[in-house]
């Protein structure tokens, strides 16, 4: 029987401290995943104060183009290149193919808006027509069945095969999951902190018209931004079919919904707090399903972005902005 | 003939100092409005508002009157449907200036309010003057609990938020056949483990008609006629609500939330009052709908309404109450005419027809003079034309292809088909399995043109139009009638949230929204 066990009434097997840190590695693996697609939503929303509901789509691409690199090269039960390559090949894919589209995106459904200084509800709705429009383009492109990545052929199987260190059990695909994820997050610091393009959307996004007086060319801050928060979304679309198995044309409206929430919790136009947001997020889900229900999951979701948004509706890392009037 | 004898134009006095430039040229700028459209809008306004609208709903009234089709009346009661969902959406949206993605859970709450208290579900079957107003009266109470902890979220927050309450309703209307007291039901020695409470994925069946005075209503007829009468109640609240002292204040929070905080006006109950007057309006539009389907099912308030009825008002304009209206009847007679098999897509050959006047509309109003717009069809037919004979000649295979007809048939489709056939090129086996492949490519390069054609301006735009409509003709043809009933609908319905949002962010109807930077 489905139970909504809150108090007591666990299962043996769910008090076993195995179980416990099984739930916290798929919960970081989730959790880099979701930190991924928060920082696109942050990094554009801190510098455009624009809500991008295309982000999840841009994902769903990203993961099909994932998939596209992977059955061109043979899929998964034998590939024509070495496992490592492959993994490279469509990590690049993906990360270009959904910049560029990101970038389309940008220049065609937010920029003229910009440029007519549209009242603020407008870009919000063009992102949901954006939104929609990439959906249902994906279902006449490649139809609405699910597309198998078949992970568990990669090499053999020994990728998605758990194995032990000490009490923990991971595979390689977590590790892959999260390793990737951490090393596009060390690259992304810094790039924001270290190179001339990061200071540019430094001050951008702390005052976007000051930047532009003091001759930073913000349309090109602004490319660049949804370039790079669409090309780690696009890394996360191919994650999510590694890690899942499989894509379909719907599967970014859930995963955006979640990193949104994400980048809400850790402040939203902050780069850490996205990345603690994720995590959060990641771990709070993956508890929800281990010990509770996988029906429920996002209901927990939405209560812990409810609780910060009256607790602390700055989010972990945000800094209030004062309203100028 | 002096200068005093010239008749005077109407003319607005100079903006002075102190004076906004554009509300003083408003009145201008009404005045100022030329040509055929001019005249109308002038003579329209000239007739009381009451009568207006009266003629409107009489005219409305009569449908049921000429045509004994079950059909059309059953299109004309969702559309009525639609326009009180855009009516009460409109209140949020439009006049408040709320963004409410969450609209679509008080929709689903009436109906399923309704399909609860009349139906065999529990053995309850309440007459309809006593569940209607207690559902909706339930709504608005929603309404308010879900506002609340909104109400301190601007724009983009309260979208979210709102639109996960929509989430939200729709998992827990599909999980709400297994529901228990945290799973501790055998502990606290209750009879039964779960209970079901809205029939989960299949939703609740079986819901009564409206009852009332020992009467059912069960012809389709009536249900055109008591959504049609609460449209006509709704509207007319509406426009009472709009320029009551409530209604201007909420068009102050739409235009400046701080600003009216400072005059005094109680923010956070206006945005409250908004939100539940639009649930009000949703759930009652849902109690219909369950009685009309005689059914609640999850999948009928789910996000694809939602974005229909956003369509609905961004089209007809936010803020304006006949826009709500006139955007609904656009948009669910669009949506009907997509949908293969049916008779408006008899009418209108399978919404081919629908497809190619909505092109010539919007070419007739944005093309001007007329000499460019001769030019531009011209052009087309003569591109068409030429490829067609050029193909025709090298690959003669490569014209003989057939269209689809109303009824799912290929055929040489009449005299449209006729002219189409020698204007498109379509190879023999068009439609046959696996072609479609080559015909995805086309599509992704009418996109392409269609987004190169915003980076153009003058003759080069004018030029690369040509090449674009044939295309669009072509790519509709080949490859979107035929998904017709799923995608190619709502993919149309997202592109013109996008082109309106361009274009013309205010809508049909709508007033322009100063900007005040």
């Amino acid at each position: 029987m489905h139970a909504l066990h809150l108090v007591g009434y666990f299962e043996p097997f769910q008090l076993t401290w195995r179980y416990l840190f099984a739930q916290l590695v798929a919960g970081l693996t989730l959790g880099s995943l979701y930190a991924l697609m928060a920082l696109g939503y942050s990094m554009v929303y801190g510098i455009l104060k624009l809500l991008n509901f295309a982000h999840g789509e841009v994902f769903m691409i990203g993961s099909y183009i994932g998939y596209f690199v992977l059955t061109a090269l043979g899929g998964s039960a034998n590939p024509s290149v070495p496992v490592a390559l492959l993994l490279v090949l469509m990590f690049g894919a993906a990360m270009i193919g959904s910049g560029v589209l990101g970038v389309v995106v940008e220049r065609f459904a937010y920029r003229p808006l910009r440029r007519a200084h549209a009242p603020r509800i407008a870009p919000l709705i063009s992102a949901l027509g954006v939104s929609f429009c990439l959906q249902q383009l994906a279902s006449i492109f490649f139809t609405t069945q699910y597309k198998q990545y078949d992970p568990f052929g990669l090499s053999g199987g020994t990728l998605t095969t758990p194995f032990s260190i000490g009490a923990f059990q991971i595979s390689w695909m977590q590790l892959i999951v999260i390793l990737t994820a951490a090393f596009l997050m060390v690259v992304l610091t810094q790039l924001v902190t270290r190179t001339q393009i990061g200071r540019a959307m430094r001050a951008t996004s702390y005052d976007l018209e000051a930047a532009a007086m003091m001759g930073i060319d913000v349309d090109r801050v602004v490319v660049f931004t949804f370039f790079v928060g669409s090309a780690l979304a696009g890394a996360g679309g191919v994650m999510n079919g590694l890690y899942l198995s499989n894509t379909f044309p719907l599967v970014g409206f859930n995963v955006g919904l979640i990193a949104f929430t994400a980048a809400v919790v850790g402040g939203i136009g902050s780069i850490p707090g996205a990345m603690l947001g994720g995590l959060a997020i990641g771990l709070a889900k993956a508890f929800a399903i281990g010990y509770w229900s996988s029906a429920y999951q996002d209901v927990i979701v939405f209560c812990i972005l409810i609780v910060f948004l009256l607790i602390r509706p700055s989010g972990i890392f945000g800094v209030p902005a004062p309203e100028k009037v | 003939m002096t200068v005093s004898d010239l008749p005077e134009t109407p003319r607005a006095p100079e903006p002075g100092i102190g004076v906004d430039e554009w509300v003083a040229r408003s009145a201008e700028r009404i005045l100022g409005r030329g040509g055929l459209a001019g005249q109308v809008q002038r003579r329209l306004e000239q007739v009381p508002a009451p009568l207006r609208f009266a003629s409107a709903a009489g005219l409305a009234a009569l449908i049921p009157v000429i045509t004994s089709d079950d059909y059309l009346i059953r299109v004309a009661t969702v559309t009525a449907v639609y326009c009180l969902l855009a009516l009460g959406l409109n209140v949020a949206v439009g006049f408040a200036g709320l963004l409410d993605l969450g609209y679509i859970a008080y929709y689903g709450f009436g109906a399923y309010g309704y399909a609860m208290l009349s139906s065999s579900k529990f053995g309850v079957h309440w007459q309809a003057w006593a569940s209607i107003p207690v559902v909706v009266c339930a709504a608005i109470a929603l309404g308010f609990l879900l506002a609340l902890p909104s109400r301190r979220l601007i724009g983009d927050y309260l979208a979210i938020v709102t639109l996960f309450f929509g989430q939200i309703f729709y998992i827990l209307v599909t999980q709400g056949y297994r529901v228990s007291l945290l799973g501790l039901n055998k502990d606290l020695g209750l009879r039964s483990a779960s209970w079901d409470v809205t029939g989960g994925p299949n939703g609740i069946a079986n819901v009564d008609g409206f009852r009332a005075f020992g009467g059912t209503a069960q012809s389709d007829r009536a249900y055109f006629y008591i959504a049609l009468v609460a449209v006509v109640v709704v509207f007319a609240a509406l426009h009472l609500a709009n320029r009551s002292r409530t209604g201007r204040a909420w068009r102050a929070l739409h235009d400046d939330a701080l600003a009216a905080q400072v005059m005094s006006m109680p923010i956070n109950w206006l945005k409250l009052l908004a939100v539940g007057v639009g649930a009000a309006a949703g759930a009652l539009a849902g109690t219909i709908n369950a009685a009309l389907l005689q059914g609640a099912f999850p999948d009928d308030y789910n996000t694809m309404v939602l974005i229909t009825i956003y369509a609905i008002v961004i089209l007809g304009g936010a803020g304006s109450l006949t826009g709500a209206v006139l955007g609904a009847i656009l948009v669910n007679i669009g949506l009907e005419a997509l949908r293969p098999g049916t008779e408006f897509s008899d009418w209108t050959a399978n919404g081919r027809g629908l497809f190619y006047v909505t092109i010539l509309l919007v070419a007739l109003a944005k093309l001007r003079p007329w000499r460019r717009l001769s030019a531009v069809v011209a052009g087309t037919i003569a591109f068409g034309v030429v490829l067609h004979a050029i193909v025709g000649a090298v690959w003669p295979r490569g014209v003989h292809g057939l269209i689809l007809n109303a009824t799912g048939q290929f055929d040489h489709g009449g005299w449209i088909g006729w002219a189409l056939r020698h204007w498109l090129v379509l190879p023999a086996g068009t439609y046959q399995d696996g072609s479609y492949k080559a015909f995805n490519y086309l599509l992704c390069l009418l996109i392409a043109l269609v987004l190169c054609l915003t980076l153009v301006r003058g003759w080069r735009r004018d030029l690369l139009l040509v090449p674009t409509l044939w295309l669009a003709a072509f790519v509709y043809e080949t490859r979107l009638v035929e998904e017709g009933s799923g995608a190619t609908r709502f993919l149309l319905l997202g592109a013109a949230l996008i082109v309106v949002m361009a274009a013309r962010p205010q809508g049909l109807l709508g007033r322009p929204r100063v900007e005040i930077v």
